[in-house]
């Protein structure tokens, strides 16, 4: 599963010199945000890393949206501004929505979108459902660093490596969105899959991560202000909190120690290149006609192994290592669900103070006999007897929405890593079958030594 | 404090050079060696039945720097200037494990308690492997000056191997006759007197063309390959997936919790055949470069000593020229000229065998190793497969 390279056309971009940039009137921290042009890049169909199977919850129809998320813009832009220069110009990412389900217009649609395209629909889901329990699932980073380097035009690795990493990553994401059945009916889930033109985001600064993280951490703030401890009287919600803290330390961990694998791995097969390179030297250099030319096929099996090694690395990646890296702010979202959970205890606690508070005042009225205040005060009564009805209300249902919603992330977790590590496993199997191959190819070479 | 005292797996470690002790004459090996703080103490024992040794059998403690000691007294002796100096044993480098000893220390919080025995286990075998490498290299150097006609009956080999007295005062002794001279001599100027060299001989001409570039070639693998194998560090992260991974099994319920376990016990077993994968290519690759990058070393000082020679030649001609113009100290010029010419046969003579015979040492050598390295690594995936294999299927059926 190693990533093919995007290529970037030169024509589309000149690297020369910083030209005007037109300011973002929507975000001015966001230097990159005014398109110019579009960038062309030449790359495959891929399948998606995520595949979904059926799911019940949504239709009883066995084939689910299948969402393919590649960037290929085979035609340059029409409307470019001014003069074009790279650090204007937007990656584009084209979305092919291929389903069964009558909610779409159409069986298959392919739209194009930008990397904030994404983050404003984060935005927008994170703002209706958050709130009411639901677990959105977080849209991937913003990387100014990766992103400059692509836009003026650099076609070095890193580069074409950082696409691909965008580009699955929103691939993920957007399967995972789908995959929940409420945020699948969403309207603004399905103009972004459908509608050929999408109002630009309006603000990229609140819908960067941390402009999410924001939000989750004000309603922890919210939640550590209370006055009043909650107390919780289902049981089940203390302990998965706790079950919830525990995995996010465990997953971070796992994380770290894959993230390093990668990295020894990429390095690994970096050394193996270079010996492969002496040891063909060391060959030539040889006098001994059998020994040299055992030298250099000893070089060729080196090369074809650290090719081997940087394959298997890109597995590591893309199978696990991103993963886990999406679990990790997944649980952030699941925590930020608990504590919109005790914002709403917090909203009905605060009502019934307030109801206490206007019986305790109409009670004062009685014997002041002031017949509008106190016709006030009873108006006042039963509009915070409401508020608190409607208080317990939503606290009822937000606890029965997160206990199915962490159901279906249980569920889906488990399910994920079962076939991640199945898939990981099968690579790492495949990795070791080829050196058995290469070396066995070499061992009568070095027989042949006379 | 280590001490090593297995036989065989000592056969399996004697990969650099073919078997030398096949001449029951003399027989020299190093059963056994304390390790105290980085100082290696070798116990030398031989087994003879030439008469010039006191005893049939015996044996001597040694440090690194009386090994030091012989080479150089040997490297120092005119007679010995024909024939390729068996290269001195690299001192005990125990920085690898050190470092990882530091490592582990520092890390000592944040790894869990199983992680922390294995990664103390790790480092124990390493330490023993580099420790098992240097026995190795200073017996291998003893056995090639025991299985050279010249080199056996060298006095001071006989000291080394049979002087049961501290070698202190006699190294200390060497140092104030001869300096170091001839050592840092051949180590500056050889190269230039090399290739200066207008050479007659078509022999020594394409040894000294091959020489000279196969050294450099040799020097920069070694170095690579070096580089390559300390860099295999895979199994390091294996471990601390496993870790992880036990960790995360931990909290979950019954069937992906034993789902967990099996992947941390498969990276667990999977971590064991990497770092066999990665010692076996040091030893048998990278160990192998090691060495004859020291043997092509020698084996160019000889080349060296033969220019030399030569220069010595070609100036007694030109002073017996001079001396027959001048008519003065005519006999002296030409007896001097005689052994400058007798002296550069010699070498020529005996540089020529020796740089035959160590051609084909060289090519037995690696060919040997190539195949061992190739036959284990091929071993090692092959069992890689087998336990991978083995637990997709209990992973599949769970």
């Amino acid at each position: 599963q190693s990533p093919e390279a995007a290529r970037l056309s030169a024509e589309d971009i000149s690297p020369s010199s910083n030209g005007p940039r037109d300011d973002d009137p929507d975000d001015p921290d966001d230097l990159f945000a005014e398109a110019t042009e579009e960038v062309s890049l030449d790359s495959p169909e891929r399948q998606p890393i995520l595949s979904d199977g059926p799911s019940p919850a949504i239709t009883p129809v066995t084939i689910s949206p299948r969402v393919d998320v590649f960037d290929r813009s085979p035609d340059l832009v029409k409307h470019r501004l001014s003069s074009c220069d790279g650090m204007n110009a937007y990656m584009v990412y084209k979305v092919m929505t291929k389903t069964s389900l009558s909610i779409f217009s159409r069986d298959e649609v392919c739209v194009k979108r930008r990397f904030s395209d994404f983050l404003g629909l984060h935005s927008k889901l994170a703002s209706k459902y958050m709130h009411m329990g639901y677990i959105v699932p977080p849209a991937p980073e913003k990387s100014i660093v990766g992103m400059t380097k692509v836009k003026v035009g650099k076609e070095d690795l890193s580069s074409v490596e950082f696409v691909e990493k965008r580009r699955s990553a929103l691939e993920r994401y957007l399967l995972r969105t789908v995959k929940h059945p409420a945020l699948l009916k969403d309207p603004d889930v399905l103009q972004f899959l459908e509608s050929s033109e999408l109002p630009r985001a309006v603000s990229t600064q609140a819908l960067s991560g941390a402009g999410i993280l924001r939000m989750v951490n004000k309603a922890a703030d919210a939640v550590n202000k209370m006055t009043i401890k909650m107390n919780e009287s289902d049981a089940w919600f203390e302990e998965k909190q706790q079950q919830f803290e525990n995995l996010d330390v465990q997953l971070r961990k796992l994380h770290a120690s894959v993230e390093s694998l990668v990295y020894h791995r990429k390095e690994l097969s970096v050394n193996t290149a270079s010996f492969a390179k002496s040891a063909a030297m060391l060959g030539n250099s040889e006098d001994h006609t059998a020994l040299s030319r055992a030298l250099s096929q000893l070089a060729e099996v080196e090369e074809k192994i650290d090719q081997l090694h940087q394959d298997q690395s890109y597995a590591d990646f893309y199978l696990i290592s991103e993963l886990l890296g999406d679990y990790v702010r997944l649980i952030t979202a699941v925590k930020g669900v608990f504590d919109q959970r005790m914002k709403a205890w917090a909203k009905w606690q605060d009502a019934q103070v307030m109801l206490q508070r206007k019986r305790e005042a109409e009670a004062k009225l009685q014997y002041a006999s002031k017949p509008d205040k106190l016709q006030q005060a009873t108006d006042e009564i039963r509009e915070w007897e409401g508020k608190v009805q409607q208080g317990e209300r939503d606290f009822e249902q937000i606890s029965k929405n997160i206990r199915r919603e962490v159901g279906r992330f249980e569920k889906d977790r488990v399910k994920d890593f079962r076939v991640v590590i199945m898939k990981y496993l099968e690579s790492l199997v495949h990795t070791q079958q080829q050196l058995i191959k290469y070396w066995e190819a070499f061992l009568p070479e070095a027989k042949a030594i006379a | 404090m280590t001490s090593i005292s297995e036989d065989s797996d000592k056969e399996k470690m004697r990969s650099v050079s073919v078997d030398l002790n096949n001449d029951a004459s003399l027989v020299i090996d190093i059963p056994d060696a304390l390790c105290e703080r980085d100082k290696v103490k070798f116990t030398v024992h031989t087994k003879t039945t030439l008469s010039s040794f006191q005893k049939p059998e015996f044996s001597v403690p040694r440090q690194h720097e009386d090994f030091i000691w012989l080479h150089d007294t040997i490297v120092e002796t005119e007679e010995y200037a024909g024939f390729i100096i068996p290269p001195a044993p690299p001192k005990p480098d125990f920085e690898g494990p050190r470092e990882k000893m530091h490592k582990l220390g520092e890390g000592e919080s944040s790894m869990t308690k199983e992680e922390y025995a294995k990664m103390k286990q790790e480092l124990e075998a390493e330490y023993l492997a580099v420790f098992k490498k240097t026995v190795q290299v200073h017996e291998v150097f003893l056995q090639r000056l025991s299985s050279h006609p010249m080199f056996r009956k060298d006095r001071n080999f006989q000291i080394f191997l049979e002087y049961d007295q501290d070698l202190s005062v006699r190294r200390k002794n060497a140092k104030e006759m001869f300096g170091g001279f001839f050592k840092n001599m051949v180590k500056s100027a050889d190269e230039v007197l090399i290739s200066g060299v207008k050479e007659v001989d078509e022999f020594f001409e394409q040894e000294k063309n091959f020489l000279l570039d196969y050294s450099i070639k040799i020097k920069d693998a070694t170095a690579k390959a070096e580089k390559m194998t300390r860099s295999h560090k895979i199994a390091d992260d294996y471990n601390h997936i496993s870790g992880a991974l036990n960790n995360t099994a931990a909290d979950n319920n019954t069937a992906f919790k034993k789902h967990l376990e099996k992947c941390a016990e498969v990276f667990e077993k999977l971590r064991k055949v990497e770092d066999r994968m990665a010692s076996d290519q040091e030893l048998k690759l990278t160990e192998l470069l090691r060495y004859y990058t020291r043997d092509i070393q020698a084996a160019k000082d000889l080349l060296y000593r033969r220019a030399r020679a030569l220069a010595d030649y070609e100036n007694s001609n030109k002073a017996l020229d001079k001396a027959r113009l001048k008519g003065k100290d005519v006999a002296q010029a030409e007896e001097n000229q005689k052994q400058c010419l007798q002296k550069f046969d010699k070498l020529s003579e005996s540089g020529k065998k020796e740089l035959t015979s160590f051609k084909a040492r060289r090519v037995v050598a690696f060919r040997k190793n190539l195949i061992e390295m190739t036959e284990l690594e091929i071993k090692h995936a092959k069992n890689s497969v087998s336990l991978l294999q083995g637990s997709i299927e209990i992973l599949k059926s769970n």
